[in-house]
């Protein structure tokens, strides 16, 4: 009864909470770990952050259109495991017929966009089609994911063959101009996905299927179609996330990817993205991913506080955010 | 006369910038029921709100049997026995309606819930109302009117000293407001100070004792409601004189129809339905709630599961989706705007533009476009919104409704249902509105609507099909549409008979 009390206020000239806290968060990120570690800043470590960055960020901009379309995606770690397992079978076993070079690394590449199109558009079908809650099919389909990379290394780890690894390398060392491939794709990804977000009907109808999907059905939106096409695009992003990630190990076993899939989220969430849906923010969602990364490289950076406890500071900024974007919304 | 229970004196009240309320005074009186009329957005919900706790006010005084107080929350005002019962539901929508009826109140055996007692007390109350829904339903599941009357019950159940009702009877049919109305004068003579609003004037004329009349925030007129006629009232409230709230009739329309439904099966709801409707004809549909009206269109227009022959200009159509249905260029306006007809959380524009997107996308979204459409809604159709960027949830009701018709047409359907066009509009804008119907209808369009106002059906409509439990009652024309035969079809008798209730 009481938030009935809450009605939202009129507009102020300062943006909300909502809105410069992650901002903020993320430049005392910066300047404390300036003031920890000089070498901070340097271009080399500025570089590495991103590009580790790039892989969850790329997910992390997919899964923000399926949060803010009222769903939610937890297969994407072990997705990602399975199309990494997948691409690189593939790319072992035509390995003979192909030979190293362009051809055979394109096939491995069009085998992951393929494997991510069809695990998104199998997690999507099931939640529209079928009516099965996000939450227990992607559930489902994360065990199934990891088990079966698991199965395809029978256990072990599966490797890309040598010569074929070092050549498909700089697809994630090389670059242009010093900016690593990673960060560009990422960069195109984020920018591509803030104009789908803002600008574009697919947005728009995300956004309002979120918020109240029987309006958006009654408005004619197609709800079933867009709430697919979040989870096709999200497991499309898996895949390119993945074509990035196989050449920097070269390997996929059982514990690749473990648990990106709620760095993802919790990135989203910290990002402003309402996690109930209605609302979503595609550039607050890379200040996620930076804000998440950038501790666990202060933590490596220094010697303050131990590697170890990443995962609780992470855990306190999630919350946090959380608690900023409340009262964001229900401040008076 | 007895001392106010509850009063404001010289209250304003300010959203941000804007200041909605202008130096209200208002007394309720125990044992008198107290009407609060006026236009779309004049302050009547604001007023009420300040009254019961749920709003502060900005400037001046609210008093609790003349002695000045400030209630912290909602909860102190129950306490002092003042309950509001709100323009928009308030329920729990998954709980079932005896769990919403003891929320936070309830009845316990030592740590345990007594289920037995509240069931039966549930059920009393209920039946005090003649409403028949189940306690064990889940209110999700129950039609509007059950919806509202249950809101009533928890009133009643909460024994409120000041029971103040916002638009209650909006979405209520006669025989259910007659009900209603049989409770408040039984609180009335229990000593209970009521106040209610609503925009059906006859109702106001039926059973206020005091009348308050306001307009842009300020009471223009206070005092007995005995001198008041219905004419008088709507020309306090809109402020210019008020006659000829239909507009003409032009002679029928002939031609071919443009829509033919043949056998159309909503399961569980209507079965068989055939009518036809031609280019610039508004057919009325008339019925009791639970005939099936709205389910009939909805399975219409995509909205549900349906069977039938369809055919658009002679040509046999599928509408599976409303996606499709927009595209055969047919508009269906829903009667339930809170939960499926607006996004409360979002802008105008953005819910205006919903349904018609793509008109401003090319790649992306033109804004600009979007707000020069936006414009032109609001001129159109008058909508008064105190911040356009605000979100559409502090709209006052009947602009909201407004917002809701001008996104309906945005896509220039050829064909347009609206369900309950009026509801929760003031006298004013409903003439505004009804023009614009027979406007849009004379351009060519065909318009079907649903409505529980027999008044605005034989008004406005040309044809009238009548429902009853789920088929075509039957079809009446021209000098036929009269309230006598409406009832006689609506009700499946062969003479007229007064309005019953039919089995939910
Ligand atoms: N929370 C809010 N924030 C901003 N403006 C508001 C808010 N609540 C109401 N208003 C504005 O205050 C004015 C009065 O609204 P109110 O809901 O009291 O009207 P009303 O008389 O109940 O109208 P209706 O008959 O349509 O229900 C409107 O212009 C409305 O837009
Ligand atoms: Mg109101």
């Amino acid at each position: 009864m009481s938030d009935t009390t809450t009605l939202p206020r009129p507009r102020r000239a300062l943006p909300s909470m909502t809105v410069i806290g992650p901002v903020l968060a993320l430049v005392l990120l910066v300047i404390i770990g300036t003031a920890l570690n000089p070498n901070f800043l340097a271009w080399a470590n500025v570089t590495n952050v991103l590009a580790r960055s790039a892989f969850i960020g790329i997910i992390a901009v997919g899964m923000t259109f399926v949060i803010t379309a009222g769903g939610l995606d937890l297969s994407v770690g072990s997705m990602a495991a399975f199309i990494a397992g997948l691409m690189i079978l593939v790319m072992n076993a035509a390995l003979p017929a192909l030979g190293v070079g362009v051809p055979l690394v394109l096939l491995g590449m069009a085998t992951a966009l393929v494997a991510g199109l069809a695990a998104g558009f199998l997690n999507g079908i099931l939640i529209t089609r079928l009516g099965i809650e996000a939450f227990i099919v992607t559930l489902g389909s994360m065990g199934i994911y990891r088990s079966l990379v698991t199965w395809l290394a029978d256990g072990g780890t599966l490797s890309l063959d040598f010569t074929l690894r070092s050549f498909y390398q700089p697809v994630y060392y090389g670059g242009i101009l010093g900016v690593s491939w990673p960060i560009i794709v990422f960069a195109v990804t984020v920018v591509l996905g803030e104009i789908a977000m803002r600008r574009m009907v697919f947005g728009r109808h995300c956004a309002a299927i979120g918020s109240n999907d029987q309006v958006a059905r009654y408005s004619s939106v197609n709800v079933g179609r867009v709430r697919l096409m979040t989870y096709v695009l999200l497991g499309l992003l898996v895949g390119v996330a993945t074509i990035m990630y196989v050449p920097r190990l070269g390997s996929a076993s059982a514990s690749t990817g473990l648990l990106w899939e709620l760095e993802a989220i919790a990135a989203v969430i910290i990002g402003g993205t309402v996690l109930k849906g209605g609302f979503g923010r595609v550039w607050g969602t890379v200040i996620g991913v930076l804000i998440l990364s950038l501790i666990g490289n202060i933590l490596n950076l220094t010697d303050l506080v131990s590697p170890y406890l990443n995962g609780a500071i992470q855990g306190a900024i999630i919350i946090l955010a959380v608690i900023l974007q409340r009262e964001g919304k229900a401040g008076a | 006369m007895s001392a106010p229970a509850l009063a404001l004196a010289g209250v304003s009240r300010s959203f941000g910038p804007v200041e909605v309320l202008h130096g209200v005074d208002i007394a309720l009186r125990p044992g008198r029921v107290h009407a609060l009329i006026g236009e779309n957005g004049a302050g009547k919900s604001t007023t009420m709100k300040i009254l019961a706790g749920y709003l502060a006010p900005s400037r001046g005084e609210l008093r609790v049997a003349g002695t000045p107080a400030r209630f912290a929350s909602v909860r102190e005002a129950e306490a002092a026995g003042i309950v509001l019962i709100h323009q928009e539901f308030n329920l729990a929508e998954q709980l079932t309606v005896e769990q919403n009826l003891f929320l936070g109140r309830e009845i316990r055996r030592g740590w345990l819930l007594d289920k037995p007692a509240m069931r039966a007390r549930a059920r009393a109350l209920l039946d005090r109302l003649s409403c028949a829904a189940g306690v064990d339903r889940v209110v999700s599941s129950l039609s509007n009117s059950d919806k509202q009357m249950l809101e009533i019950a928890k009133a009643l159940a909460r024994e409120a000293r000041v029971l103040i009702m916002d638009e209650p009877t909006a979405v209520l049919t006669r025989a259910e407001t007659d009900i209603l109305l049989t409770q408040v004068r039984a609180l009335r003579a229990a000593g209970t100070a009521v106040l209610f609003t609503s925009h059906k004037l006859d109702e106001v004329r039926e059973i206020a004792d005091d009348l308050t009349i306001m307009r842009d925030g300020a009471v223009v007129w206070q005092g007995e409601a005995a001198g008041m006629s219905e004419h008088d009232m709507a020309e306090a409230m809109v402020g210019r004189e008020v006659s000829g709230l239909y507009p003409a009739k032009p002679p029928a329309p002939g031609g071919a129809p443009v829509l033919e439904v043949e056998g159309l099966d909503v399961p569980g709801h209507a079965e068989g339905v055939s009518f036809g409707l031609r280019a610039g004809e508004i057919l009325g549909v008339a019925g009791l709630i639970g005939s099936g009206r709205t389910e009939t269109f909805e399975g219409l227009c995509g909205l549900r599961p349906a069977r039938g022959r369809i055919r658009l200009d002679g040509r046999e159509v599928r509408v599976r989706s409303p996606a499709e249905a927009k595209a055969l260029g047919l508009g269906y306006l829903t009667e339930d705007r809170k939960t499926r007809g607006l996004l409360l959380t979002k802008s105008l524009r953005e819910n205006l533009t919903l349904t018609a997107l793509e008109r401003f996308a090319r790649l992306t979204i033109d804004t600009a476009a979007e707000e020069r459409a936006l414009d032109t809604a609001i001129a159109e159709f008058d909508i008064r919104a105190g911040a356009r960027d605000g979100p559409v949830g502090n709209l006052s009701g009947g602009n909201q409704q407004k917002l809701l018709l001008a996104r309906t047409l945005l896509p220039e359907p050829r064909i347009v249902v609206i369900d309950e066009p009026t509801r929760g509009i003031d006298i004013g804008t409903r003439q505004q509105i009804y023009r614009f119907i027979r406007e849009l209808a004379a351009s060519g369009r065909s318009i079907v609507v649903i409505s529980s106002e027999m008044q605005e059906v034989i008004g406005l409509a040309d044809r009238v099909l009548v429902m009853c439990r789920g088929r075509v009652a039957g079809t009446l024309e021209g000098a036929d549409i009269t309230e006598a035969q409406i009832v006689r079809l609506a009700m499946g008798l062969g003479a007229p008979a007064p309005a019953a209730e039919e089995p939910a």
